[in-house]
């Protein structure tokens, strides 16, 4: 069967025999609901179009405007999922429809972790780590924590993230067309350190009634976000960086944070940089976010910052964030709310956590599936038809997923 | 009293020399391989790791001249279609521009990812002296002290001699490339031949340290002491203290004219080769034509922290730029080293296997070696290789 797929991009001859072939996978997406079903099968026969045009085309590269799928998109790329708590488990379900619509070459290993629900330990911890290890990149719901104190300082959101020394956090905040806000074409990206800084769970009693909570900043983990910063800069052909920070208080921790950057700017000539206060920087945000390009800041800053922007462009629901160690990449919301009170109820917006899939395949790699979803999802919020309550509408996550998958066989917007 | 002077300023590398023989080499690392020269101009104290987010990594590529830029075109098409884990930052260097701002930038940039994949720059003889070479520069700011080139025959290509295998290490820093020469008196030039005793012991252990990884019985350091005594004669006795460090792999010299003569009647004498500057890049080159030209041959250069990978010959091909007949395999088997030295062995070994079934098995060869494929027959075919069954392609 393996053979037969991927000789069908190549001659038509074959690809009748790849396309029966695939007829296998049809009576799978019955089982999820007949209309969806229907739709795969629909869809089908779309499918292959652009599949067939491709060739080994060597100026694919140059010519970007119809990218090619990969060629080895027959190969499957494992992924480990962790949908966490609230409305995390609908908006995967969402995800994995879409996905197996888009006939997208992604398989998803599935841990259930959550310490709300008692659902989590030590071995299930450890099984998601093990199962990262393999596959290295992973889409991930917010892990719920309660704040009671139990005695464990660390949360096991923060455990995975320190275990996979997830040391980046990137929130790309791109308004949405179709979608008006206060301020539109806002294209703005925020990195923050999430491996230390408040979130060191240092905290003890050193007299009673006194509790002293450190919060640790260090040279080379600030010249990692920096670096990581001014890379993600380069890499997406950005011209500015802004570090956010409070030196004119924690003069030591947070003036060590601005030297560091400072340090590694200085291997960027051709990127500018500029520091500013963090409480003038959220003002400058909801005043005029359109002078800043790229933010990095220390971890509480991120999380602030990281929410404040995702309301402006349309709330927790839209903005899709991901998160970097060296080796490892994970991918979930912007804003990481469990969003209790929806669960259940199918009003959860699945944009956020389309998107973020669709990030995560490009970092696989699959440029022609990103896209696809992408764009779908685009396409639905541009029309604005389908909406979910908390853009205005009254649509529910599944007619917006049913939006979606209808869209993803169309030529690309521009 | 000049002479004296000079005199006295000569016999200083002697004296070392001496007193390293009397000194057992465990006291010769010690002191000597750490304390490496800081050349970085970067002020801090070190930097940061290189740019591998997300298992992702970020290589510098600098098209270069000639047929760099297309050749390379080639390579991130084919890691393109390998859905290999690397970007690529582009940066663009102009060899007819007399200021160093462009070369500056693509060092900063290879400082920052740590990696360069390159083409090579033209150099224009007819500028004033003070334009240095660009690779050169690129060389000696980074360190990169080790070139390595791994001349092997290809069964597939027709040459004269068959089942050649060597290593030629060459040092890439210091000799003849020092770049300073100045005229003393009218009429009279003199050219600085630099040999430093840290750099010779630093590419001889790196020679030694090879050839044990990779199981080579033998070095050869390959040199012209009769008549460069000091300097040449500071070399060899560089390379035999480290030799006596590594007892499971024996060392023996040649002087250069010699090896030349030898390379091209028996090649099969020689296993791994160390040798300063030039005569380096005269063995390369003769080993590269040895197995089939400039076409074939992948070349790295490493220094303590960076490595650049381009061919091994670095040749412009100026000549042949555009018109889509270059042999793509030296660049291509250069990004399958890179991608060794990225730790991506599967990659590598799956876009090797494929070239090589190219070479041996299809038989798609370009002009240069006798065939009539062009150059994007061979990447095409290559791709076709590699599609029909890679490692990482699991049954559905």
């Amino acid at each position: 069967m393996r053979t037969l797929i991927k000789g069908y991009g190549i001659r038509f001859d074959i690809m009748v025999f790849g396309k029966a072939g695939k007829f296998h996978v049809v009576p799978t997406l019955l089982n999820i609901g007949a209309g969806l079903g229907l739709m795969g099968l629909g869809l089908s026969g779309v499918r292959l179009q652009p599949l067939c045009v491709r060739s080994l085309s060597l100026t694919a590269s140059q010519n970007a405007t119809l990218e090619s799928p990969p060629a080895r998109a027959d190969s499957t790329f494992k992924v480990t999922m962790v949908p966490g708590d609230g409305v995390g488990p609908e908006l995967m379900t969402a995800v994995k429809e879409v996905f197996k619509s888009g006939d997208v070459p992604v398989e998803f290993e599935e841990f259930h972790l959550s310490e709300v629900q008692n659902m989590a330990s030590e071995e299930k911890l450890n099984e998601v780590l093990t199962s990262m290890k393999n596959n290295r990149v992973a889409i991930k719901g917010k892990i719920h924590t309660p704040m009671e104190y139990k005695g464990e300082l660390a949360s096991y959101e923060m455990r995975l993230r320190r275990k996979l020394d997830l040391f980046a956090n990137v929130v790309h905040v791109n308004s949405l067309p179709g979608y008006s806000t206060r301020h539109n074409n806002l294209d703005l990206v925020i990195i923050r350190e999430q491996t230390e800084g408040e979130y060191s769970s240092l905290e003890h009693e050193s007299v009673s009634g006194v509790v002293e909570c450190l919060k640790i900043i260090t040279r080379e983990k600030s010249r990692r976000i920096a670096k990581f910063a001014f890379d993600y800069a380069t890499k997406k052909g950005r011209s500015k960086v802004t570090a956010v920070h409070k030196a004119n208080i924690m003069k030591l921790g947070d003036g060590l944070f601005l030297q560091s950057c400072a340090e590694v700017a200085e291997l960027y000539p051709k990127i500018k940089y500029e520091n500013i206060i963090i409480d003038n920087c959220c003002m400058q945000l909801v005043q005029n976010p359109y002078q800043f390009d790229v933010l990095v800041m220390p971890n509480l800053y991120g999380n602030i910052i990281d929410n404040l922007a995702a309301g402006l462009v349309g709330g927790a629901g839209v903005v899709p964030g991901e998160s970097y160690s060296a080796e490892y990449a994970v991918f979930e919301t912007g804003a990481r709310h469990p969003f209790a009170q929806a669960v259940g109820r199918n009003i959860a917006n699945p944009t956020a956590m389309l998107l973020s899939a669709a990030n995560m395949l490009r970092h696989l790699n699959l440029e022609y599936h990103s896209n696809m979803v992408s764009e779908a999802v685009k396409r639905v919020i541009k029309q604005g038809k389908v909406r979910t309550r908390d853009l205005g509408g009254y649509s529910t996550t599944g007619d917006f997923v049913r939006a979606v998958v209808a869209n993803l066989r169309h030529r690309p917007l521009h | 009293m000049a002479s004296s002077r000079a005199l006295l300023s000569l016999s200083r590398p002697l004296q070392t020399v001496w007193s390293g023989r009397l000194g057992s080499t465990v006291k010769v690392f010690g002191a000597v391989v750490p304390s490496r020269r800081e050349k970085s101009a970067y002020t801090g104290q070190s930097i940061p790791p290189p740019a591998r987010y997300g298992g992702r990594h970020t290589v510098t590529l600098i098209p270069g001249d000639g047929i760099g830029p297309e050749l390379l075109n080639h390579v991130r098409e084919l890691f393109r279609f390998s859905c290999v884990p690397v970007d690529f930052e582009v940066v663009n260097v102009n060899s007819s521009l007399t200021n160093e701002d462009d070369i500056n930038n693509a060092i900063t940039a290879i400082r920052r990812n740590g990696v360069a994949l390159k083409g090579n720059i033209e150099t224009n003889h007819t500028l004033p002296p003070s334009h240095k070479s660009r690779n050169n520069l690129l060389r000696t700011s980074l360190d990169l002290y080790a070139n390595v080139m791994h001349c092997q025959s290809l069964p597939g290509v027709q040459t004269r001699h068959k089942n050649i295998d060597i290593i030629i290490i060459r040092e890439n820093t210091e000799g003849e490339y020092s770049s300073l020469e100045h005229e003393s008196v009218p009429g009279v030039v003199e050219s600085l031949k630099i040999i430093t005793r840290n750099n010779s012991l630093r590419i001889a252990d790196y020679a030694f340290r090879l050839a044990r990884e990779k199981g080579r019985r033998r070095v050869t350091a390959v040199h012209k002491a009769n008549i460069m005594k000091l300097a040449d004669g500071l070399f060899l006795q560089c390379c035999k203290e480290v030799a006596s460090g590594y007892p499971d792999v024996a060392f023996d010299s040649m002087i250069v004219d010699n090896t030349t003569m030898q390379l091209v009647s028996k090649p099969h004498q020689f296993d791994v080769m160390v040798m300063p500057n030039l005569y380096g890049n005269v063995v390369s080159n003769v080993c590269a034509g040895l197995v089939g030209g400039p076409g074939l041959v992948p070349g790295a250069n490493y220094g303590r922290d960076y490595a650049v990978f381009e061919t091994a010959t670095r040749n412009t091909g100026k000549s042949i730029a555009g018109r889509n007949i270059a042999n793509p395999t030296a660049m291509l088997l250069a990004s399958c080293l890179m991608l060794d030295h990225l730790k991506l062995h599967d990659y590598a070994t799956m876009i090797r296997n494929a070239i090589h079934t190219t070479m041996n098995e299809t038989q798609l060869h370009t002009a240069d070696i006798g065939g009539q494929g062009t150059t994007s027959e061979v990447v095409q075919s290559i791709m076709r290789h590699i599609q029909s069954g890679g490692p990482l392609t699991t049954e559905l």
